[in-house]
């Protein structure tokens, strides 16, 4: 698909936005409609399209697989950490509201980290469910 | 009538069921096994989504003006059920795969053929 | 001490990420391990402070019950909790040289980062007081016991995990169709307030039929004879240490989560109005007698200890069909007595296998000369199974007759007493085998087990003698855990 020029140009056009739009949803997801998932899988989306049109090789050189399990780890853990940290600030396991000073503050900036780590991990196993399937048998 | 047409959210959801059922059952494509399971968990998803609407309600979102709203539970327990459906389907279809590498086909009766010859 | 029914899950899912990260080698097995030991001490601690200082309740997120998620902790899931992550820390100091052998070496991080998974799921189902979050944890048990089933070292394992991955997303979502119809009636998806709710619509037919998709959701997770053929295949292809991890815990969670929807969830006996107690003393029946005799006829003793299982599950299943405290007792001793002698028979065989890297009947001839220690393992699980005096086995068993009795199902009795003969029988199918037949050449050389592997072994071994003589602790655990859970009989 390398000589297709239409595909090629659409697609530049369009990945950077899909990532913008990937990255509104994510921070967007603690009032309005979002959220780590939605997020994530739009973002890896965008990556995708890239892989499909530019090949697999020059897309596993932007994210190589290894730095995408890391990712994928990173995502549970920052998850799971943002609960222990409620834990030694004397709440409950995700208990947010303990995180910052009033209330409110901590339910936001939990919301945002746990949605955040939700956000990695599904960006990164998309990605490496995509990579798995379609380098199989070139290698 | 009354009962068929204000019922119609289950009868899709258990015409559903019974064609991603029947499809897992009869099918020895393994593929298509996988294809007939996520048909089974979609209506499922319409289950729930369904159980949640109100009548005349709106999306859940807090705004003024808007007292009446869907239940938005089923549809953050949904929203689990979908990634639970996406990890099974990747997994499924990564097994496809290897027993396709590992005995050449994926029809089901000519791998227990190949089983039972050894 | 209330964050304990926490962090039982919290550790390993935070530990699995982390181990899938790590380099191939010794580290991921030594946090592994380090993780299992700490579930497990913490799992004893749960325990005992259940028993001393009653039920605990823990909030997530703060947020208060019905609404928030509930940890809700008594006997019955502090018990089972340890038997998880009890028996999760003896397989580990077996794993090591065992999955060295077994797993090829790029996979091994991944495959303890599964097996933490796994650990997690089995924990998050025993210790959640909600009914949604039993499906969460039931899929990620599942989903990654479907990986690691896939890994042994046959290409039946890809096809054993590809059929138990089907049949495990059918009981899920009959489960999830089960949760979603009560919720529809009640509006709750807290166990005790569900069971607080359902009394008031009992009649209603949607309840109903919620209950029947519950327990047949369940039914196919437990491998409840007829709807078993998932495991035999699963336990034979799976990496040894995965069949004595899973057969020692996975469908014991399920046989728990059994009981807790029949007793806990519908409350008042509602599933004696139903024909649900009928069906599980027949089906139990039919599953002991049956696949007992299939277990005999089978020339791989993986396969035939699977079947043996398969058994196990329909004296669980009888004991959950009586309906009274006295059954539900026995279920609940069976159920951590089988995870002790099933574990030890499956550590017995898989140490064989790690000498001579196979377990059919006709390639041990003579092997219970050359390994006397693991002979000797397999012939006190043995016992075991069969349930003769001075073992585990015989107190469930005993305690199973009591309740047939208690309720004169001389039938029950009889087939109670016809399953341990055949027990008799196909046990001294592997005993003849292994020691009664002439050794072959091959065989001559082979040296015992590492003591890595006969130890954690013989750890169960001794554990179904001792839990054989000193029943106090078991038995009173299970009566109290029965009680907790207020079977009630007709």
């Amino acid at each position: 698909m390398k000589h297709n020029l239409i595909l090629r140009v659409a697609s530049k056009f369009l990945i950077p936005l899909i990532i913008l739009f990937g990255l509104y949803v994510q921070f967007h997801g603690d009032y309005g409609p979002g959220g780590g998932f939605q997020a994530g899988v739009i973002f890896s989306s965008a990556i995708i399209l890239y892989a499909l049109v530019f090949g697999l090789d020059v897309a596993e050189k932007i994210i190589p697989a290894n730095v995408l399990r890391t990712l994928a780890g990173l995502g549970v853990v920052i998850y799971a950490s943002v609960g222990v940290a409620a834990l030694f600030l004397g709440g409950n396991y995700l208990e947010y509201g303990v995180l910052g000073s009033t209330q409110v503050a901590g339910q936001h900036l939990g919301i945002l980290l746990v949605e955040l780590g939700v956000g990695i991990t599904v960006a990164s196993v998309m990605l490496i469910i995509f990579f798995a399937f379609a380098g199989r048998g070139r290698s | 009538m009354d009962f068929i047409l204000g019922h119609y959210n289950y009868w899709i959801v258990i015409f559903l069921m019974m064609v991603g059922f029947y499809t897992v059952i009869s099918r020895g494509n393994l593929v298509k096994k996988i294809v007939g399971l996520n048909i089974f968990q979609v209506s499922v998803f319409l289950l729930y989504i369904s159980l949640s609407t109100v009548d005349g309600g709106t999306t859940p979102i807090v705004k003024e003006g808007f007292d009446l709203y869907s239940n938005p539970l089923p549809h953050v327990l949904i929203l689990t059920a979908i990634v639970v459906g996406v990890a099974t389907t990747a997994l499924g279809l990564a097994l496809v795969v290897r027993i396709k590498e590992a005995y050449g086909t994926i029809e089901e009766d000519e791998i227990h053929e190949q089983d039972h010859s050894l | 001490m209330d964050h304990i029914s926490l962090l039982l899950v919290v550790i390993p899912l935070i530990a699995a990420p982390i181990v899938a990260i790590l380099p191939n080698g010794r580290i991921p097995w030594a946090l592994t391990l380090l993780v299992t030991a700490v579930c497990a001490a913490l799992a004893g601690v749960q325990l005992w402070s259940i028993v001393h200082e009653g039920v605990i309740s823990y909030e997530l997120g703060g947020w208060a019950p019905p609404w928030g998620i509930e940890y809700r902790i008594d006997a019955v899931n502090a018990f089972v909790a340890l038997i998880v992550a009890g028996i999760a820390a003896i397989t580990l100091p077996y794993a090591l040289l065992s999955v060295e052998k077994e797993i090829p070496k790029h996979q091994i991080s991944l495959f303890y980062c599964a097996f933490l998974l796994c650990l997690c799921g089995l924990l998050g189902i025993t210790q959640t007081g909600d009914i949604f979050n039993v499906f969460v944890f039931l899929e990620v048990s599942s989903l990654s016991s479907y990986a690691l089933i896939s890994l042994g070292k046959k290409r039946q394992a890809l096809t054993s995990a590809y059929q138990y991955l089907i049949m495990g997303t059918i009981g899920a979502t009959f489960f999830l169709i089960g949760v979603g119809l009560l919720y529809s009636q009640t509006g709750t998806l807290n166990m005790a307030d569900l069971a607080e709710r359902l009394p008031a619509v009992f009649e209603h037919k949607t309840v109903h039929t919620g209950f029947a998709f519950i327990v047949i959701g369940i039914a196919l997770k437990l491998a409840l004879f007829p709807l078993h053929l998932w495991l035999p295949n699963a336990y034979t292809y799976a990496p040894t240490v995965i069949t004595i991890f899973l057969a020692a815990t996975a469908t014991k969670v399920a046989v728990y989560l059994m009981l807790r929807v029949l007793f806990t969830v519908f409350p008042n006996g509602f599933a004696l109005g139903t024909p649900a107690d009928e069906l599980f003393i027949i089906l139990g029946i039919a599953g002991i007698l049956i696949a007992s005799v299939y277990a005999i006829y089978q020339m791989d003793i993986k396969r035939l200890l699977a079947y043996s299982s398969v058994a196990q599950v329909g004296y669980m299943a009888l004991g959950i069909g009586f309906a009274s405290a006295m059954g539900v007792t026995a279920t609940i001793l069976h159920l951590f007595n089988h995870a002790l002698m099933k574990g030890a028979l499956f550590m017995a065989v898989g140490a064989i296998i790690y000498r001579i890297g196979a377990c059919r009947m006709e390639n041990i001839h003579g092997l219970g000369r050359q390994m006397p220690w693991t002979f000797a393992a397999i012939i006190i699980g043995g016992l075991s199974l069969i349930g003769v005096p001075g073992t585990a086995g015989f107190i469930s068993k005993w305690y199973l007759i009591l309740a047939a009795l208690e309720q004169e199902n001389w039938i029950a009795v009889a087939v109670i007493l016809i399953g341990s003969l055949l027990a008799v029988v196909y046990v001294g199918k592997i005993i003849e085998a292994l020691y009664f037949k002439p050794a072959l050449e091959t065989n001559l050389t082979v040296k015992e087990a590492p003591l890595l592997l006969l130890l954690p072994t013989w750890v169960l071994a001794l554990a179904n003698i001792y839990f054989g003589l000193n029943t106090e602790l078991t038995v009173g655990i299970a009566e109290s855990a029965a009680k907790m859970l207020g079977a009630v009989a007709k």
